[in-house]
């Protein structure tokens, strides 16, 4: 293998595991803000412990993604060099203010918050509580802000061969940063409350912290059922940006072989990219021109509008897509349930569905991850849309051999963080929410 | 302003952001690495950890935003440097990573500890000698070529001079770590520590006098810098400072000429460097402030951002050391 794909593998490998972390960062700040609110407003030690509870699984999964997360800032030097030195004027600056803004403060007060509940008063607490959780998605922005760049650069001129920034907001909210932003704390938010909801539902099985589990669980529900109905919203209108802005993306993520009026969504099937065609494919007709358009008749390009050269690949993009969007409409049957049992008040009581909300505590992370896939597989052949080839932007001084060296170890050692973040994650959950904090 | 006062701000900036790194990741690393020696039992590795448990993240961001500035202002230098030290920095984001998870693993995973501990240890002490060997590396010189592209092999990097420099970076976080733990922590640990410290601080010496000589024998254009010498003065004092709060039983002084004594070292590498980021083994391919960095509308927008944003990181982050003020028992 060249070192291109085995620096395109390494990248994905490395941020496809850190991804796991600060997207459940996301949503495990935001539940521990609101039980902490709760605490504040009614000293009810029952919000204090379950709280501290899911604390100590945020220690966890922040440690790892600080682990994580260092890598990727070094891969842009160690496995991207030319890319660096071509858009180091513009993609740089959205990484130091990162860490100035957002993440020293979601450092600094996590230390707070995993060490210091009996040495602050318990405003100084709540505020700490909140300045993680507002740190971390001003964080998640900063880095959606780099990446939407890439999607789709704005506020740049391209001079003496870089690229150099000319209007700095224009960059910073280039058309794809707002809404690909909303639709990344949100899944955040789903995964995180289902997380909370599944290992809830859990102790309500095995008729465990009972008192706890249910005050996780009512909060948990509720925030997962808006946000995967809410994430429909932002769904579509990600999928109408990305057909207006990078139609190449939208052809082959729906395995649209030709341009054509009335263009159909397709549902599932094999798109074969060699013949051109998709095997096997269940299709909605007129559907995603109605859905990009407003209108049944709209036109959509298809892959044969484009140069080859400048087309990604359909297989991975297209099944990467389709299993996100397949995975959110389970979300949003799964909230549908949960708040029709809410509502009856039989959520506490029906057993096949907390079985259901345990066993889909993976699923939200699956679909960020394939969601992400398809979102920079389907930019390809491009690091930079339409500025900068992935193939120009490799280290051209390092050989293929230590990339596959590092590619390899690197594989061990996630393998190895997986297993043991598991492992202690299930270890923590069974000894359950109690009173004292480490 | 002309683009080169910006160009001078940030070589001063990224100075100041790796300067307060290693003097509070400086301890989190010096401790770490230190552990074996200071720590007997489970009882007292815990003391070690619980002594940085609260801060330690928070001291990597230093890291990792010096990292990032450096990146924004001088893409050039980062993309040199990080594709060229490839090896070197793949080992250290190896051992970063194991000792970023090793605390919590060790914490939860009771039957491993023995492994956790050792993969803190050496996770610290990895990062705490590369990190000097990569900074000799550009002080003394690397092999570039036209394209600002590293022409050597890992070889290249373990050259005499930046290893001496690697040592002596090793040797200051030490001294760092171990005042840390005399003044952090009470009892066996802080004996230990106490009477480690002369050691250290011999160590320190010992490494400083050979990276003199070797800087005068191997870097003649360099040696007539005067704040060179004013940081070499500095250095002195401070480490004679750390020596006698050492002995007259003040730890927190001892920390404090400590983190003066690491100051010290960076004025001394900033003089040796400036105006330079990398020096190449031929001269008229030295990457400098002028040519690796970006542009002047992003390097003042940066500066804006950092104008801004540190002043208010600085505030809470020493209101959150004052929450965790007090000794570990």
């Amino acid at each position: 293998m060249d070192v291109v794909m085995l620096s395109r593998i390494q990248f994905g490998l490395a941020a496809g595991v850190h991804f796991i972390f600060p997207s459940l960062t996301l949503g495990l700040t935001l539940l521990v803000l609101l039980l902490e609110y709760k605490f504040y407003k009614t000293n009810d030690e029952l919000f204090k412990t379950v709280s501290s509870f899911f604390i100590k699984m945020l220690g966890l999964v922040f440690a790892l993604g600080v682990a994580t997360g260092i890598v990727l800032e070094f891969s842009f030097g160690t496995n991207w060099a030319e890319y660096s030195r071509m858009v180091g004027d513009i993609f740089g600056a959205p990484l130091a203010a990162e860490g100035i803004f957002a993440f020293f403060m979601e450092s600094v007060f996590l230390g707070v918050l995993l060490f210091g509940r009996n040495k602050v008063s318990k405003k100084v607490y709540l505020l700490s509580a909140f300045l993680v959780f507002f740190g971390s998605h001003l964080s998640g922005l900063w880095i959606i802000i780099a990446n939407s760049w890439m999607q789709t650069p704005a506020g740049f001129a391209i001079e003496g061969g870089r690229a150099v920034l000319t209007d700095f907001f224009a960059a910073a909210l280039n058309p794809s940063t707002l809404v690909r932003y909303a639709h990344v704390i949100i899944a955040g938010w789903i995964s995180g409350s289902l997380f909370a909801a599944g290992v809830a539902a859990w102790y309500l099985i095995k008729q465990q912290h009972t008192k706890e589990a249910q005050t996780i669980l009512k909060t948990a529900i509720i925030i997962f059922c808006i946000m995967s109905l809410v994430q429909f919203v932002s769904g579509h209108i990600h999928s109408v940006q990305v057909t207006n802005l990078q139609p190449e993306k939208m052809a082959t993520f729906e395995a649209l072989w030709e341009t054509q009026k009335g263009a159909p969504m397709s549902i599932i099937g094999i798109p074969v990219e060699s013949e051109k065609k998709t095997y096997f494919e269940i299709k909605i007709p007129k559907l995603l021109s109605l859905l990009a358009y407003f209108d049944p008749d709209a036109e959509v390009k298809g892959r044969d509008a484009f140069p080859e050269d400048e087309l990604p690949p359909v297989l991975l993009p297209y099944f990467s897509y389709h299993i996100m969007i397949g995975l959110g409409s389970l979300f949003a049957l799964i909230s549908l349930i949960g708040l029709f049992l809410l509502l009856r008040k039989k959520l506490f009581d029906a057993k096949w569905f907390l079985y259901v909300l345990v066993f889909a505590i993976p699923l939200p992370i699956i679909a960020n991850e394939f969601g992400w896939i398809a979102a920079e597989v389907g930019r390809q052949p491009w690091a930079v849309y339409k500025v900068l080839k992935t193939v120009d932007a490799v280290s051209t001084i390092v050989p293929a051999s230590h990339v596959l060296l590092s590619l390899i170890i690197f594989s061990f050692i996630y393998l190895l963080l997986i297993v043991l973040f598991i492992t202690i994650l299930l270890k923590i959950i069974k000894k359950g929410p109690q009173a004292e904090s480490y | 302003m002309d683009i080169s006062i910006y160009q001078h701000i940030w070589f001063f900036i990224i100075g100041f952001l790796l300067t307060v790194y290693s003097i509070l990741d400086g301890f989190d690393l010096g401790i770490a690495s230190l552990m074996p020696a200071l720590a007997k039992n489970e009882k007292e590795q815990k003391q070690v950890m619980d002594s940085i448990w609260p801060v330690w993240d928070g001291n990597e961001v230093w890291l990792i935003t010096g990292g990032a500035a450096l990146f924004a202002a001088f893409p050039f230098a980062y993309a040199t440097v990080f594709s060229g030290f490839y090896l070197a920095l793949m080992l250290v984001l190896f051992a970063l990573i194991f000792r970023a998870v090793s605390m919590e693993f060790w914490y939860y995973n009771e039957t491993r500890r023995k492994v956790w501990a050792w993969a803190f240890t050496i996770g610290s002490v990895l990062p705490a000698l590369l990190f000097g060997v990569a900074l000799g590396n550009v002080i003394y010189g690397i092999p570039l070529d036209l394209n600002m592209n590293f022409t050597g092999n890992f070889f290249t990097l373990l050259r005499p001079f930046p290893l001496v420099i690697g040592l002596l970076g090793l040797s200051a976080i030490l001294l760092q770590g171990c005042t840390w733990a005399a003044y952090k922590i009470e009892g066996d640990v802080a004996k230990r520590a106490k009477s480690f410290m002369n050691k250290i601080i011999i160590a320190n010496a010992v490494l400083f006098i050979l990276a003199i000589a070797l800087t005068i024998a191997l870097l003649p254009s360099i040696v007539s810098n005067v704040f060179g010498w004013l940081g070499a003065l500095t250095y002195a004092i401070a480490l004679s400072y750390v020596h006698v709060s050492n002995r007259g039983n003040r730890p927190f002084n001892a920390f404090i000429g400590s983190s003066i004594s690491f100051v010290s070292l960076w004025i001394m590498a900033g003089a040796a460097l400036y105006p330079n980021l990398v020096r190449s083994t031929i001269e008229a391919y030295n990457l400098t402030i002028f040519n690796a960095s970006s542009t002047q509308l992003t390097l003042k927008i940066m500066f804006i951002i950092a104008l801004i944003g540190m002043p208010i990181v600085i505030a809470y982050t020493m209101y959150v050391y004052k929450i965790f003020k007090g000794k570990i028992s």
